[in-house]
């Protein structure tokens, strides 16, 4: 890997070993470069988190998540399984960024000022809007969040879900126990055995979550969400062009729900005559040139993971376990709020 | 004839003063260090120089000035106040105490589990070498990891909830949420208790020193136990009849999901401390055994022929002579001990790397100040503890006049 400026300060000695000592690369404006030859993308994930990434008994990994990377892969490859998934805790996730082990993380992220502007790293949209939630046992005969005074909370370190907690027992002047773990297994463990009364976390990871809990029906989500958790892919700074490409990765599979372009109609729309569709499909100029990709970028990816509601129903939605309603992630023409840019 | 008379030969100054610097390579030599330390100080300067300047294009902030910035979570065990709205200077304290108050009870059980172990070891009795002997090879054999999730996850998770929790008198309350006991607060007579302790046990002491004076001097010995006896318990005791009580008691009771009122000891910390300590205890135990070992078997029996008994023999004769040889591998295993701390993260034990090198890491992402900061803090923490520990050392080898 190139590491132009360094060079200019240091000899190639020092840069040697400077490299070892701080694993912070020079800004290079060539990740899509890097990804072609190395003829992988390299992309963060979380250590297994069903319905956004979590490997299946075979080793494969599925997921709304995964099926980012797997849409960037195939928009680079015309292969979705060009793609090495890197588990990450949430602790080491930003620090696996910034080093240049991953190319991009996709690790159920809230994107928060905070960590858009300190951490050197850029969020490119939102794949899951999420809201912060409790998850109790039915036991306990509890019907509200307000209702958790004195309460011990087990929660995951490195997390904004450890930061909204604090702020909402406060707000509502109640005393809590907080325990906090390393990883979610860790954490959910301890619920499990009774170390804590609640579990906190995103709502879509309480419902992940509960189908590893021993007996799922025993526990209940509360009603309140007591945060804006919007999940996203992150890149490093410094390379517009990558940025671009996993940015419209991610727009690409939200426009095609809207422009109803499915994983099984591809071929026959790729054929239409509807200029919103030949623009897309790259009949009609060269979208897909200026990022950086090829002319069929679009139809690439639709025909890897499908459009986004396909991704979502099979990964989180109503053809999953997960059975989590689209709420605010369905179409914004259709009552939610997602929402991509024109491809034009 | 006198040492004065002797004409000293020439001071030769320039040759000294090439000797300390270049030692026997002169001049040459100390050039060559000078180069040295040259070289060492720009390598250093280039790497922070290269790592300022690399996070300063990626616009990653880098610098202290987080430490001043607002945590905004919350610590399930603090020494010091501590709430979400204090700073990320006040979490690293909260952790590095946790850390020292962990690493200091620890040190403490795992010597007095040693040394009763270590013993144990070498005793006639068969039995009981035996049973030390299995408690030393269980031990040590097994990785530190694994006995704190044990601890944890087996021992104390299996322990009834809060509602369900064993209780004794109905004050103290055993359950998964920790041991709660109650609360001592203070009382008006507090101070004059604490006075009249104070006197109790100076004069104790003064006691004891004209004890060891009498019997050293003149031979005589006195039994000094009742009058100390006497003092310890009788001054606090007419405190309390003329002041009133130092301490009342705030007796926990359970409300809501947890015990309101007392004080608790959550069992993230227990399972921590149990596991470190008879985990270095483990290897304390073959170090004092090594060490009376390394006596010479003479002096044993030179203590039973003078017509002591073998625990007596062991604590004046044996153990004093076996210390100095204990004492440096001792060291090593408290500094082990302090280090191994750091596995408080497996269960959630909120010590220096899972509050500070963990949590506020990720949530301002300056990974190289943070780490840098935890390194300085675990290493002075080890070359303290190892200066007292060489401290002690000195004493010991003075008071035994070598």
């Amino acid at each position: 890997m190139k590491r132009p400026f360094a060079m200019k300060r240091v000899p190639l000695l020092f840069t040697f070993a400077l490299a070892a000592v701080f694993s912070v690369q020079a800004a290079s404006a060539e990740t899509l470069k890097t990804v072609k030859d190395r003829g992988m993308l390299s992309c963060g994930v979380s250590q297994g988190l069903p319905g956004f990434s979590s490997p299946d008994d075979k080793g494969n990994w599925t997921g709304l998540d995964v099926d980012v990377c797997r849409a960037i892969a195939a928009a680079i490859f015309d292969d979705p399984t060009k793609v090495k998934f890197v588990p990450l805790s949430a602790k080491d996730r930003f620090t696996a960024l910034q080093s240049g082990e991953i190319d991009v993380l996709s690790r159920n992220t809230t994107w928060t000022l905070s960590r858009d502007t300190s951490l050197g790293a850029n969020f490119t949209g939102v794949t899951y809007y999420d809201g912060q939630g409790f998850l109790v046992k039915k036991s306990l005969k509890v019907n509200s969040a307000l209702e958790l005074n004195s309460a011990s909370v087990c929660v995951q370190t490195g997390t904004t879900t450890e930061q909204n907690l604090a702020d909402y027992f406060k707000g509502n002047n109640m005393k809590y126990e907080v325990i906090a773990f390393q990883s979610a297994d860790e954490t959910v463990k301890a619920y499990e055995s009774g170390r804590c009364d609640v579990f906190t976390s995103d709502v879509s990871q309480l419902y992940a979550e509960r189908l590893k809990l021993a007996n799922p029906a025993d526990h209940v989500v509360l009603p309140e969400v007591i945060s804006k958790e919007p999940l996203g892919p992150m890149v490093r700074h410094g390379d517009d062009q990558w940025f671009d490409i996993v940015k419209w990765t991610l727009f690409a599979m939200i426009d095609a729900e809207e422009l109803g372009v499915t994983q099984k109609n591809v071929d026959e729309m790729a054929k239409s005559d509807k200029p919103d569709l030949k623009r897309a499909f790259g009949t009609d100029g060269n979208l897909g040139e200026q990022l950086g990709l090829t002319k069929d970028w679009f139809s690439r990816i639709v025909k890897a993971v499908g459009n986004y509601g396909e991704s979502f129903d099979r990964n989180v939605g109503a053809g999953s376990k997960l059975q989590i309603a689209r709420g605010l992630n369905q179409l914004w023409n259709k009552g939610g709020i997602q929402y991509a840019p024109p491809i034009r | 004839m006198s040492i004065d008379d002797v004409r000293s030969p020439p001071p030769q100054y320039a040759l000294r003063l090439k000797r300390a610097l270049g030692g026997r390579a002169g001049w040459g030599g100390f050039a060559l260090q000078v180069v040295f330390v040259i070289a060492l100080a720009w390598i250093g300067y280039e790497i922070v120089a290269n790592a300022r300047a690399n996070l300063e294009t990626q616009r990653i902030t880098s610098g202290f000035g987080f430490l001043r910035n607002t945590a905004g979570f919350d610590v399930s065990q603090t020494l010091i106040p501590y709430s979400g709205s204090d700073t990320y200077t006040r979490v690293f304290f909260v952790g590095l105490l946790n850390t020292l108050l962990v690493s200091v009870i620890g040190i403490f059980f795992a010597t007095v589990i040693g040394f009763i172990v270590g013993l144990g070891r070498l005793s006639p009795n068969w039995l009981v070498s035996r049973v030390a002997g299995a408690y030393v090879e269980l031990v040590r054999n097994l990785p530190l990891l694994f006995q704190i999730l044990f601890w944890y996850l087996a021992v104390l998770a299996a322990l009834p909830g809060p509602r369900q929790s064993i209780s004794l008198f109905n004050s103290f309350f055993l359950s998964n949420r920790g041991l709660v006991i109650p609360r001592p607060l203070a009382e008006p007579g507090l101070d004059a208790f604490l006075i009249a302790l104070l006197v109790a046990v100076v004069a104790a002491l003064a006691l004891r020193y004209y004890a060891r004076r009498q019997l050293f001097q003149k031979g005589r010995a006195i039994d000094i136990w009742p009058y100390v006896l006497g003092l310890l318990v009788g001054l606090p005791l007419a405190s309390w009849l003329i002041f009133g009580g130092p301490l009342s008691f705030e007796v926990p009771v359970l409300k809501g999901f947890n015990f309101a009122g007392g004080t608790r000891v959550i069992p993230e910390f227990v399972a921590l401390t149990v596991a470190l300590s008879t985990y270095t205890a483990a290897f304390i135990a073959e170090v004092v055994r090594a060490g009376i070992l390394s006596v010479h078997k003479g002096q044993m029996e030179a203590g039973a022929s003078l017509g002591l008994s073998r625990g007596a023999t062991l604590r004046l004769i044996v153990v004093p002579q076996a210390l100095r040889v204990i004492l440096p591998p001792l060291t090593n295993q408290y500094l082990n001990l302090t280090k191994n701390s750091s596995l408080a993260v497996a269960i959630g034990y909120p010590d220096l790397v899972s509050v500070f090198a963990g949590t506020t890491l990720s949530q301002t992402g300056q990974a190289i100040e943070i780490i840098a900061i935890t390194m300085g803090v675990y290493l002075l923490l080890s070359l303290v503890t190892s200066a007292i520990m060489s401290l002690y050392g000195w004493r010991l080898s003075r008071s035994l006049g070598q």
